[in-house]
């Protein structure tokens, strides 16, 4: 059976003048439908570039992306992604941010008003309805996160691609967020390939995690699965020893074998 | 994250007590007189130093003109000898000979047409340069070379070119606001955050749809800053093109007022020159506030 996200030897080289900087060497890995997996690794180390990649956002150099055994190699609503800094366009309401998505994405298979249905109903799976009138500008960085997100799953994503969505957010914003991203990948069943630095976040929601190694020349240095039962409780698995024993399995791949060197 | 939690002995069991309200007094809304009296101090806190400033200029100049063989009229004089200009703006006798509303309405008819197409053809260019790398090196050299010519060196040329006063006058206002529209908004286009280009790429807008839902929103602040220096710039611009060319216009009239020796005129030709420019600006600065209202902020 093909997977349904195949990354396929993929390289990444940028060439400034005559220098050229290797980022990323070799990434080869695939997901399977309704997987939840996470890339982690030492800031710099072309995470981002990768997501990009699948995004289609950065061209690769060599190698290519395949979706459902078609390559993807220009951005498109199949694979929306949630922004690091949301992206929200601050002078649209949150309706309007959502809606835009929505207009684009369905223009042609739903009427107007199905599609004003539908920009709530996602504006709902987020909890963000109260604030659909308001401008991004008005509403918290957690608030605005959630509109991203429902921007994102508005477009009924093939995968949603999430690059450091609670990076800018603090710890209890993270954790209401994440509890949220958790109950919706439990709901919808979509396939999320996420970027994080944050080793609990990583094990809490992933089903596998893809931990790469430092710059230049990034690859993948190991693969974790995270055989946990879902649906997963933030406080039970504090004592767990399977969640317990993944996160040391990610520490100590993140600090003893491949330490950041260089200065962050 | 990982503190160690000692201390919990320490923590003890409080007895569960239910807390009392306490009811406080609903803030009163100061009475309408007292409102009535702030909002008015608050007027005349910015209504009467301008004021006081006025009449001691005036003061002054009344002053220094007042004696024999001073070659400006005074204040006074201005507003005797043009009692009818000011209180009869409409009189049109034919020819040249008209009220001050119809040299002004004809300067800003000349305004509105070159400025509007400046405005068109500005915003385009500037969109060109701003959005491609080959357009602005192309053009933005020629761009900063022209921009420094003066305002008035290209009524010659389009005299020539055009062999008519009117559109003359029109290409110069054309000609001199255009620069500042061209170049903010190429910044402004050229200032869009990638992550807006990178939403409009997720959702495939059409150059189109990019256009209307990202460029002009997101360029709108700087759009607006250069169109509201080139109305500056062309108000400037008109009374010393229209000087030039005659006809009907406020500029033909400071120069006619000048042959006649009516410097009162003059004086009071350059207060509504003044004013009609500040309002001028004013508009162009309201609508942005209302066009550009949740862009800057993010």
């Amino acid at each position: 059976m093909t997977p349904y996200l195949k990354l396929d030897h993929i390289d990444k080289t940028f060439v400034r003048g005559s220098t050229a900087t290797v980022v990323l060497k070799d990434i080869t890995f695939a997901i399977e439908k309704s997987e939840f997996v996470s890339i982690i690794g030492h800031s710099g180390c072309g995470k981002t570039t990768l997501l990009n990649i699948v995004a289609g956002l950065v061209p690769v150099t060599t190698g290519g992306v395949l979706l459902e055994n078609r390559e993807v190699d220009e951005p498109g609503p199949d694979r929306a992604v949630v922004f690091q800094n949301h992206s929200l366009l601050p002078w649209l309401t949150v309706y309007d941010n959502v809606r835009l998505a929505v207009d684009k994405v369905f223009c042609g298979a739903k009427s107007r008003r199905e599609r004003h249905a539908w920009t709530l109903h996602n504006l709902d799976l987020v909890q963000m309805t109260h604030a659909k009138d308001k401008r991004p500008a008005e509403i918290s960085g957690g608030m605005k996160q959630r509109v991203g997100l429902a921007r994102a799953l508005a477009m009924e994503p093939k995968v949603l691609l999430l690059d450091e969505p609670f990076g800018a957010l603090d710890a209890l914003t993270r954790a209401h967020l994440q509890d949220s991203v958790m109950a919706l990948h439990q709901k919808l069943a979509n396939t999320v390939l996420m970027i994080t630095h944050d080793v609990d976040e990583a094990v809490l929601l992933s089903d596998r995690i893809v931990m790469m190694t430092n710059g230049p020349a990034a690859c993948i240095g190991e693969v974790l699965d995270v055989p946990l039962a879902r649906p997963r409780k933030r406080l039970e698995l504090a004592a767990n020893t399977t969640y317990l024993k993944c996160r040391q399995r990610v520490l100590e791949f993140l600090y003893e074998r491949h330490r950041f060197v260089e200065a962050a | 994250m990982n503190m160690p939690l000692v201390k919990t002995e320490a923590v003890m069991a409080v007895p569960a007590k239910t807390a009392t309200v306490l009811p406080l007094a609903a803030p009163k809304r100061p009475p309408l007189t007292r409102r009535i009296v702030g909002w008015l101090r608050d007027l005349a806190a910015r209504v009467v130093p301008p004021i006081v400033v006025i009449a001691l200029t005036l003061l002054v100049w009344e002053l220094l003109c007042r004696k024999t063989g001073a070659t400006l009229p005074p204040p006074s004089k201005v507003i005797s000898s043009t009692w009818e200009l000011i209180t009869d703006p409409f009189y049109d006798n034919g020819g040249l000979d008209k009220g001050l509303f119809w040299h002004l309405s004809a300067s800003l008819l000349r305004v509105a047409k070159g400025y509007a197409l400046a405005a068109i053809v500005g915003v385009a260019l500037g969109t060109l340069v701003g959005q491609s790398t080959w357009a602005m090196r192309g053009l933005d050299p020629i761009f900063q070379v022209l921009r420094t010519v003066p305002p008035l060196a290209w009524l010659p040329l389009s005299l020539a070119a055009f062999r008519d006063g009117q559109p003359s006058a029109i290409f110069v206002i054309f000609i001199t606001a255009i620069w500042p529209i061209i170049i903010n908004t190429s910044v402004g286009i050229r200032n869009i955050p990638q992550d807006y280009r990178n939403v409009a790429a997720v959702l495939r807008l059409n150059h189109l749809e990019f256009f209307w839902k990202i460029m002009v929103p997101s360029a709108a602040p700087y759009i607006f800053t250069g169109l509201r220096i080139g109305i500056g710039l062309s108000w400037l611009a008109i009374v010393a093109a229209e000087m030039l060319i005659g006809g009907v216009g406020i500029g033909f009239f400071i120069w006619d007022a000048w042959n006649s020796s009516h410097i009162s005129e003059i004086i009071l030709a350059l207060v509504y020159v003044g004013l009609i420019g500040f309002v001028l600006d004013r508009i162009v600065a309201g609508v942005a506030t209302i066009v550009t209202r949740g862009t800057a902020a993010n």
